[in-house]
């Protein structure tokens, strides 16, 4: 793998493999020593233009874990905000000898133009651009569901019959948009349930289904729901009423959450508005895969970088 | 390509029958044994000489087997392309146990190199030995088999092949190639 850049690009046989690599790695992380040599002497850069704690930190963690050394770079206080361009700042990446950029950044197709504009070498993995794509949660997401529905038995397997509904603001989530692409590859059936007000205009060439009733999609027992967060840094404009009319309609109340089979999953990328899109009793619940979902995204990440490090470099496609 | 077959099933059967003996001789029994396999034939390997112990020795653990895969500590990662790791499956805890690595070929010794960093993340083993069903030679660090199957000297431009009926339907060890 040269990039991970999206998950649309990303085939069945490459995200089975992907997360199969997972399985080793979260093992790892069961071990006393929690570190492999596997990328020693190797350096990956985090390059943060957009606020993210527990991204960074993850793939902190990751690339720590495979003993690579890490920089990390957010935009407050570097030369970003002086008024840097993105090429200078790869140019700068490049001449400090970076072999893997983690870039997250709020325009969409940053991360593209980075892998494919020939100012660097290194491999590029897209860790979130503006509305466009997060394939790393996704990734982490889908491992997660493959972890809870087949356990020990999950590696080599695929995601097929399982049925997720993705509640919330679909308009401006790179999460719903990467989950989509991975979990119609994975064989999952996709539902999407939002405001109309929050759903990008034309979505009839996704694999997905579309519905505006949250009950509807909670009474057809899904095998997981899939909360996402409400991005009051990118409401500007008015997409619904007010707050607690978004939260008594698209919410995961009590009374939903109650209705919800006990065997279904609840997720949520976090972070999570507690009280708002997800009530404290689904969040801190037996059901809930939030914590999982945070310590999958390590192993993922791993997997990840491992793939894009390892092996000899590709040309660029 | 001429291919030469070398062992034959009832040759490797054999070779490990006195693998197993020779593992028992050296351990005095079967206590505080823990006899790994490298992915993906060591593996299969290592069941097998399990096997043949819990024959000859009937109180072995039942815990004796399972699988160390090395990929991770491999040294030539950014040489070859990408490498998919295989599960490791240590059935008990290594510490002030004996272990037994097994590999089908033994060639360079960098995948033993490898193996042996992986086990120092696991434990600390009371020692380590390593069992192979054929050595060829050419190695590339110090290292020696404890077990050996077969000794085959063999020119680098040969290569070796190795047939097991749990993944390629037959039993089987044959020389391929070279300049004779």
């Amino acid at each position: 793998m040269r990039h991970l850049l999206s998950t649309r690009d990303l085939g069945r046989e490459q995200a089975i493999e992907l997360l199969d690599i997972a399985e080793d790695m979260a093992a790892v992380q069961q071990r006393e020593v929690r570190k492999l040599p596997t990328l020693r002497g190797r350096t990956v850069v985090n390059l943060f233009f957009e606020d993210s704690t527990r991204t960074r930190v993850s793939f902190e963690a990751a690339a720590k874990r495979l003993s690579a050394d890490v920089i990390t770079f957010s935009a407050k206080g570097s030369s970003v905000s002086k008024g840097e361009s993105l090429k200078d700042t790869a140019q700068t990446l490049q001449a400090i000898g970076a072999d893997a950029v983690v870039v997250r950044h709020q325009a969409s197709g940053a991360p593209q133009t980075l892998a494919t504009s020939g100012w660097i070498d290194a491999g590029v993995v897209n860790a979130g651009d503006g509305t466009h794509e997060h394939p790393t949660q996704a990734l982490l997401d889908a491992f997660t569901m493959r972890r809870r529905l087949h356990g020990d038995a999950s590696r080599g397997r695929g995601l097929d019959g399982a049925r997720v509904v993705i509640v919330g603001d679909v308009l401006h989530s790179r999460v719903a948009r990467s989950n989509v692409w991975l979990l119609d590859a994975l064989g999952a059936e996709v539902t999407l349930v939002a405001p109309p007000t929050l759903l990008p205009v034309d979505v009839s060439a996704w694999p997905a289904r579309v519905g505006y009733d949250l009950d509807a999609a909670i009474d057809s027992g899904p095998d997981a729901v899939m909360m996402l967060r409400v991005q009051a840094e990118r409401m500007h404009a008015a997409f619904f009423p007010n707050s607690r009319e978004y939260s008594r309609t698209w919410g995961l109340d009590d009374a939903r959450f109650a209705r919800l089979p006990r065997t279904t999953m609840v997720m949520h990328p976090g972070p999570m508005n507690r009280g708002f899109e997800i009530a404290a009793s689904a969040a801190d619940s037996a059901q809930s895969t939030v914590l999982e979902q945070v310590a999958n995204g390590v192993s993922v990440r791993m997997a990840a970088l491992y793939l894009l490090l390892s092996g000899e470099r590709e040309e660029a496609a | 390509m001429a291919v030469r077959p070398v062992l034959q099933q009832a040759d490797i059967e054999r070779a490990l029958t006195r693998i197993a003996h020779e593992i028992l001789e050296s351990n005095r029994g079967a206590d505080d044994l823990v006899i790994l396999g490298i992915p993906t034939r060591g593996v299969i390997l290592a069941a097998r000489i399990a096997e043949i112990i819990r024959r000859i020795e009937p109180n072995a653990p039942e815990a004796l087997a399972g699988s160390l895969d090395v990929t991770m500590y491999r040294d030539d990662l950014s040489h070859t392309r990408t490498r998919t790791p295989a599960p490791t499956d240590v059935p008990v805890g290594i510490d002030d146990r004996t272990v037994v690595l097994v590999d089908d070929v033994l060639y360079s010794g960098r995948t033993i190199r490898a193996a042996l960093d992986a086990l120092a993340d696991i434990g600390r083993p009371r020692a380590v030995r390593l069992a192979v069903l054929v050595d060829r030679g050419h190695r590339e660090f110090p290292i020696r088999a404890d077990f050996v199957g077969k000794n085959l000297p063999s020119a680098a431009s040969e290569r070796i092949n190795v047939h097991l009926r749990e993944v390629d339907g037959e039993d089987g060890v044959s020389i391929e190639g070279g300049v004779r």
